[in-house]
């Protein structure tokens, strides 16, 4: 019985983050001995579905009704409740992103499946028992959760593990699903990317800035930086409740958590909730003016200093880096 | 028009989590709850949605008793009425099952609840009772507008938005944007004491996890400070050492 990976596609394409799942699912699979098949449902491409196999998919089952192009979430969990009974596939895995939060429960609601959201870690196999390590408390602490229901559904968070070039490929078959009318109540009428940045919960670099930086008007230096990086930008909780920055930007215990390889804070002293959000970062570099913020005790790298007048020299660090890289 | 707010109870945000029992059980000693803050959201949105008797704001909770006081503030922020169910609450699966069983026999519009809760932060109290009900789910919303039988949600995705029409009943997950959280004020809370907050017998529900453990993140290093005229310096350390650039 084969893994069920469904792959989550934004316009078409498939994010760095649903590589990660499928590496991960592939994973799974192997350690069951067993095949991994990957559905993806809407509009995408021959040549991006090959990047399926590539990392780790032995079949692909390519759903590509017209009615299903756009992201319905009951029709979505429908679809992939009845991949999962076609296919006779136990545990079915999927991203732990915006869309797959509202997925997962619902495809284990369908399905009798124990769901083991924001999963951080493979699924430890000891004594017939299946438990998954997942985010808890805001990012203040982990728990491990056994699921003991025959069928599971895994939902895993972005960054938790490595994308496997495989170098692999899959056979892709279409695949279709009747899909009851009343699954469609949900009707998109718009979608609104902002194409220009990139998104803080798949970024790998964070720039950061808090009430350090004294107002909206001296985040051009933060947005240099980041884009200099190829960095996402966020805030800390005081800067989006003053307005300074929108709420999408907000990183903490009440906004996103995010798990980038490097957050760089500036000015944020680093308040528990905050803190709370960036605990999974893999490194953090924090500047700020008081040697006594809280965030250095957590910090990898740190510049006490003014952030109007570290920033723009680290500007133009970056800047002689990237002339010489 | 008739909403259901769900509402959970959880560790204060100030909270430092720790465990006790070999890692198994949540340290609960000291901790200050409080109504969880994204379910304020909701619950002030439905407020709003229900002003000048335009309808009624049932708050519903699986509890033990100890949660008695957040339901209590819940009512003092301007729910109408109160329901708890009588059990601690296993996980999402079980608590979605009470409030579904609930919600099924007492025909509600509109049932809101906080993007999720900041304990298990699992997300899937909203897309569970949806399945069970039937109902379209919606997660991580952004703003809501209702319009005679059909809302204007916008939901959140990576980068960006969506926005959706959605015909009533259906449930949401709200987050920040939605509405402003309220404060009670002195007649909120005396009245209060006296608003109906009923006690409910839980369904059995066949469970399908359990926690076993808990683990806090591994302590960082002692940090590496570098002065302030040395930014080329940092630079060089996050390629070289940390290689994260």
């Amino acid at each position: 019985m084969p893994v069920l990976v469904y792959t989550e596609n934004a316009g078409g394409k498939f994010k760095k983050s649903i590589f990660e799942v499928v590496s991960y699912a592939k994973a799974i699979a192997d350690a069951q001995s067993t095949t991994l098949t990957a559905i993806s449902i809407g509009d995408v491409s021959a040549d991006d579905l090959a990047l399926l196999g590539k990392y780790g998919a032995d079949k692909v089952l390519n759903v590509s009704a017209d009615k299903l192009k756009n992201f319905v979430n009951q029709a979505y969990a429908s679809v992939i409740a009845e991949a999962a009974k076609s296919e006779g596939a136990d545990i079915v895995v999927l991203s732990n992103s915006f869309s797959g939060r509202g997925l997962a429960p619902r495809v284990g609601a369908k399905l009798d499946a124990g769901v083991a959201d924001g999963a951080v870690s493979l699924p430890e196999l000891s004594g017939g028992k299946f438990s998954i390590k997942k985010t808890a408390f805001s990012g203040k602490a982990f728990a491990v959760v056994e699921l003991t229901s025959a069928k599971k559904v895994i939902a895993l968070t972005p960054n938790s593990y490595q994308v496997v070039d495989k170098g692999t490929s899959a056979k892709v078959e279409d695949f279709s699903v009747d899909v009851k009318e009343s699954d469609f109540k949900a009707m998109l009428k718009e979608i609104v990317r902002s194409t220009d940045k990139i998104s803080l919960p798949d970024a790998d670099i964070v720039v950061s800035g808090g009430r350090g930086l004294k107002g909206p008007e001296n985040w051009g230096m933060v947005e240099e930086l980041a884009n200099l990086l190829g960095a996402a930008t966020a805030c800390s909780k005081p800067v989006s409740d003053a307005g300074w920055r929108p709420h999408s930007e907000h990183v903490g215990q009440t906004g996103i958590a995010v798990s980038p390889n490097l957050y760089i804070a500036i000015g944020i002293s680093g308040a528990i909730q905050h803190l709370a959000g960036i605990s999974r970062s893999k490194v953090i570099v924090v500047i700020n003016k008081d040697p006594e913020a809280p965030f250095f005790k957590v910090a990898d790298y740190g510049i006490v200093g003014d952030a109007f007048e570290v920033v723009p020299k680290l500007i133009e660090a970056v800047k002689a880096y990237k002339a010489t890289a | 028009m008739k909403i259901l707010v769900c509402i959970s109870n959880v560790p204060d945000t100030t909270t430092k989590i720790t465990f006790t029992s070999n890692n198994t059980q949540f340290n609960a000693a000291g901790v200050q709850f409080i109504l969880n803050p994204y379910d304020e959201i909701a619950l002030a949105r439905a407020i709003e949605l229900t002003d000048g008797g335009n309808g009624t704001v049932t708050v519903i909770n699986v509890g033990d008793v100890g949660t008695e006081p957040t339901i209590r503030k819940a009512l003092a922020i301007g729910a109408t009425d109160a329901v708890r169910v009588n059990a601690v609450a296993h996980d999402a699966w079980f608590v979605a099952k009470q409030i579904a069983e609930y919600a099924k026999a007492n025909a509600f519009d509109l049932i809101l609840t906080g993007r999720e809760s900041i304990d298990y932060n699992g997300s899937k109290v909203a897309a569970m009772v949806g399945e069970l009900l039937d109902i379209p789910s919606v997660s991580i919303i952004k703003k809501l507008d209702i319009s005679g039988s059909h809302a204007t949600v916008e939901r959140e995705i990576e980068g960006g938005k969506e926005i959706l029409s959605i015909p009533l009943p259906f449930i949401a997950g709200t987050a920040e944007g939605v509405a402003e959280p309220k404060i009670p004020n002195m007649r909120g809370i005396m009245s209060a004491r006296t608003k109906p907050l009923q006690v409910i017998e839980p369904v059995d529900v066949a469970l399908n996890l359990e926690v076993t453990a808990y683990e806090t993140p591994a302590p960082r290093g002692q940090v590496k400070l570098v002065s302030a005229d040395e930014t080329a310096k940092l630079v060089d350390l996050l390629h070289t050492e940390a290689k994260v650039i």
